[in-house]
């Protein structure tokens, strides 16, 4: 540490001032920062729409909202939280963390790390300008699978484009990681004591370079469907809708790992420096995660178990994405051993990690239940799906990221949060996560429909609670603003090098001072 | 500002409680062997996850009651355990593999739609379903019930919980025989549609230019209900599905009634083209609980009467509405103003001021792909009477009155 010390002396290269900084800078602190900070305000506006969702379906009628401006509301939730909160938090987390965990000065391609950040909030204000367009935003949700998709307005190409551009950045972005990863290790780093991450972040790249094409392709297709006559999609023209099902999904599936693989890394950062031991198992999570990344791209079409597939095809895919909860039930059983005779503290951190873990897995009992393609006959398309998936990419996805933001914030701004109020942010959004989602099980189940903009009378007193549960849920996420506003102003305890008791045989990241310089590991540090 | 309040006012989930229907937790078992046996694998499958939740839960508790530092534990330092790791690989796996055995049956099953004592096609159109016995020449149109559809629209002043069986009635169900298999075959109009009755079991997409096919064998006489269960557009949430499954008997009887209700050369027309039929004639049958399928019994007969001479514009004029409401509505709104942007307003339109045959020709042929062609939809005579209609309401005044003549000399 002092080597590194002496030489940061050497050769001090600050950050420029001003708004420029942040509009050139090649540092893959700053960027990080930047992806955290548009994920943030992103989280917030895909949030706002649940909330317009869960007002109009908090009592039957229909009192707020035009249906079509409904369907737009679903619409965009999901392809903001997507693509503009979940992905980029993973993407500021990479930019952060990677470099310091396996003792590199910065990612392998500075400038390239720079463009994909910058095209985010482009492709953010397209998306959302589309709201204003003639015929309203995308309607057809976030699949926009044809022909409905194809009876957009003016907001179509725009949809379309604001993808592609998102596809390129996450692209780039993985690339980079990818070679950061394989290219800047720090001596003695080899891949097999790569901390587990970093790990399941070079997996997920691997996942996106793979998928990210494929729904360029999809979508482009559906664009030239639209605007130069062909017929993809369209079966007077010798076309079939069901294939853009097929091609979307078989971009879907990963990319839902794609939101879970990392959560997966941060969570086996977390648990065993709380629990004060080694993770259990480092080889077979590496092992099981590469699994799920490969079965999962031959699963996806239990996704569309109700389009009239060949029978042996809903077998197929049946067996196939059962098989996916053996490696998901391993990492679990880690997780748990690697709690076993710990001796654990709960600060925010594990508290949020803690909850993953048992929230993930009623995501996962949800999951397999709809692997058993009959009964997906009578769960597809209703309240358990959305149940399900908002377990697992809300109590499980966002719940890691919350996770890593209070774990590493300390690390970033040098100063400790206010623990009293993380462990009010904390129950808070458990509780209310549960009461917002926990009813659409029942809901689905007694049989609704799910994207509808009012519903039948029996259906009435859940999504009471549903909302109610999500409008707490929105609110108490002011606590987190508030909380990393104040990080990073510097206001509050001073952190130390470790900032966890024990930290620091927990990975490298601890060894460098808090809060992180502007340039570290400038010098390799040596692994043993 | 007085809901938003409401909203957040526990006293608000109470009120709510007290008006709502009985409300269920779980999977229906339904009335078919395909309903039962799917409700069956769904619940071993709940239940081995009950079990394995309640290991894993039950540990995790133990280890966060115990596994603390405060409770001054020394954190062992064990970090793998390979037939620990194996063995909770491979019980999973035989786990998998007996539910895997039962599913691959009952999925087996329901894709046996071989034997079949009847047929009904099922179309999925934005935003109403078309039933067609296909052996009988029967068939129509069936969209959500006017109660409904006026509780439905914003700020209509009419609370939907005085509605019954609010959003889940039809003006003309689906009436099926008890006891026979029953082959439906799906497809769509416009876009994809999701046909789903839970206490049949199932769910089918509705994907169009291509068929699908499912069965039922319904076990119990009564009335089943169920949604359009793919994202449609704008009233996904308002298409509804009603089965009535009735004995052998009385399903005979309203099949009699439904080739009985017309004159014999429409009864002849209708065996000819199953798709000639309307939701005007097919009014009769029903209770005629609601004004509107009323209306138009008395005006189809009316038309019938008339339609040599021309029918008289009130008559045109009652008839066209009916239709507007059944077909144009949902897109073109209640005023004729349509979305902008996306559904174009009739009200002051270039269309329905301008020369009655492009008028005609709209319909006839649709406008792909927003709208879906009329031609084999409606009826001359409801075609004629839904254009006197557009173009003498909504805010226009042609004064133009339009013929089912001047409508078939165009086909």
């Amino acid at each position: 540490m002092s080597v590194t010390a002496i030489h940061d002396d050497h050769h001090d290269h600050g950050p420029t001032k001003g708004f420029m900084r942040w509009v050139t800078t090649t540092n893959h602190k700053d960027i990080g920062t930047l992806y955290l900070v548009f994920s943030l305000a992103m989280f917030m506006v895909g949030g706002a729409m649940a909330l317009v969702i869960r007002a109009e379906l908090f009592e039957p009628g229909m009192q707020f909202v035009d249906p079509l401006f409904f369907n737009s509301m679903t619409t965009l939730h999901a392809l903001i939280m997507v693509f503009g909160a979940v992905m980029p938090a993973f993407a500021g987390l990479a930019n952060w963390m990677i470099p310091m965990m396996i003792g590199s000065p910065d990612m392998a391609l500075p400038r390239l790390n720079n463009w994909s950040f910058w095209l985010l909030p482009f492709a953010a204000v397209m998306l959302v300008s589309t709201l204003f367009m003639d015929g309203g935003a995308a309607a057809a949700g976030w699949t926009l699978y044809p022909p409905l998709s194809l009876q957009a307005g003016a907001s179509f190409p725009f949809t379309i484009f604001t993808i592609h551009i998102l596809g390129i950045s996450s692209i780039m972005a993985a690339i980079n990681i990818i070679v950061t990863i394989l290219n800047m290790r720090a001596p003695g780093m080899t891949l097999m004591k790569m901390p587990l991450f970093v790990w399941t972040w070079l997996i997920t790249a691997f996942l996106l370079i793979a998928i990210m094409p494929v729904f360029a392709g999809a979508v482009t297709m559906l664009l030239t469907d639209k605007f130069f006559g062909t017929s993809f999609f369209n079966a007077a023209g010798g076309g079939d809708p069901v294939l853009y099902q097929h091609l979307f999904w078989f971009f879907g599936h990963p990319e839902v790992y794609v939101l879970i693989l990392p959560s997966f890394g941060i969570v086996s950062q977390i648990i065993p420096t709380f629990a004060r031991k080694p993770l259990f198992g480092y080889s077979s999570m590496v092992y099981a995660t590469a699994s799920i990344g490969f079965l999962s791209f031959v699963v996806w079409a239990h996704h569309q178990y109700t389009v009239g597939m060949p029978v042996e095809g809903e077998l197929y895919f049946t067996y196939a994405t059962m098989l996916i909860a053996v490696p998901t039930g391993v990492k679990v059983f880690n997780w748990m051993s690697t709690m076993w005779q710990g001796a654990m503290t709960f600060e925010a951190p594990m508290l949020w990690a803690i909850a993953f873990v048992v929230l993930f897995t009623m995501g996962g009992f949800t999951g397999l239940m709809m692997a058993i393609s009959p009964a997906d006959l009578q769960y597809h398309d209703t309240y358990f799906i959305v149940a399900h998936f908002h377990y697992v990419l809300v109590s499980g996805a966002v719940f890691a990221i919350i996770a890593a933001v209070y774990y590493w914030l300390p690390k970033w701004t040098g100063v400790m949060y206010d623990e009293r109020l993380a462990n009010l942010h904390f129950w808070l959004t458990t509780i209310s996560v549960n009461v917002c989602f926990f009813p659409q099980h029942f809901l689905g189940l007694a049989g609704m429909p799910r994207r509808i903009p009012d519903y039948a009378l029996q259906f009435a007193e859940f999504n009471a609670w549903s909302s109610v549960g999500a409008f707490v849920f929105g609110f108490s996420q002011l606590i987190l603003c508030y909380i990393v506003v104040k990080s990073m102003r510097g206001e509050g305890e001073k952190a130390t090098d470790e900032v966890w008791e024990g930290a620091s045989e927990h990975g490298l990241e601890w060894q460098l001072p808090s809060p992180a310089p502007y340039h570290t590991w400038e010098h390799s540090p040596h692994i043993h | 500002m007085k809901k938003l309040s409401a909203l957040l006012a526990v006293s608000g989930l109470m009120g709510v409680g007290e008006v709502s229907a009985d409300y269920t937790l779980n999977l229906t078992e339904g009335v078919t062997e395909l309903s039962r046996d799917i409700h069956d694998l769904h619940m071993s499958i709940f239940w081995i996850c009950v079990v394995i939740g309640i290991l894993v839960y039950g540990m995790l508790a133990y280890s966060l009651v115990n596994h603390r530092k405060s409770k001054g534990v020394i954190p062992a330092q064990f970090h793998e355990n390979t037939k620990l790791e194996i063995l909770w690989t491979v019980i999973p796996f035989l786990i998998l593999i007996g539910m895997a055995i039962p599913a691959t049956k009952v999925m087996i099953k329901v894709y046996d739609t071989s034997g079949a004592d009847m047929t009904i096609k099922v179309t999925g159109y934005q935003w109403k379903w078309k039933y067609e016995y296909l052996d009988e020449g029967v068939s129509f149109f069936s969209t959500l019930d006017a109660k409904s559809n006026q509780a439905r629209q914003m700020n209509s002043g009419v609370d939907p919980t005085t509605v019954e069986n609010y959003l889940l009635e039809v003006d003309h169900p689906l009436v099926v025989p008890v006891g026979k298999k029953i082959r439906f075959l799906f497809t769509g109009g416009d876009v994809i549609h999701s046909w789903w009755v839970p206490d049949l079991g199932w769910k089918k997409d509705t994907i169009p230019g291509f068929i699908t096919d499912a069965w039922a064998k319904v076990e119990k006489a009564g009335t089943y209900r169920g949604q359009c269960t793919e994202l449609c557009g704008r009233d996904h949430g308002f298409m509804p599905i009603v089965v009535i499954a009735k004995p052998e008997d009385e399903y005979k009887q309203w099949l009699a009634e439904q080739k009985g209700g017309r004159t014999p050369e429409e009864a002849e027309a209708a065996n000819q083209d199953s798709e000639a039929l309307t939701v005007a004639s097919e009014g009769a049958h029903d209770q005629p609980s609601d004004k509107t399928s009323k209306v138009t019994e008395e005006s189809a007969d009316q038309q019938f009467a008339a339609s040599s001479a021309g029918a008289s514009k009130d008559d045109l004029m009652s008839l066209g509405q009916t239709v507007y409401e059944g077909h144009c509505l949902s897109c073109h709104q209640a005023s004729g103003e349509g979305i902008d942007g996306m559904f174009p307003a009739i009200k002051g339109s270039a269309v329905a001021n301008g020369p009655v045959s492009g008028h005609i020709n709209l319909i006839l042929n649709g406008k792909p792909p927003l709208m879906a062609s009329f031609r084999n939809v409606l009826k001359p005579e409801e075609i004629a009477a839904v254009i006197t209609y557009q173009r003498n309401a909504l805010g226009n005044s042609t004064g133009d009155i339009v013929q089912a003549s001047d409508v078939a000399s165009h086909q």
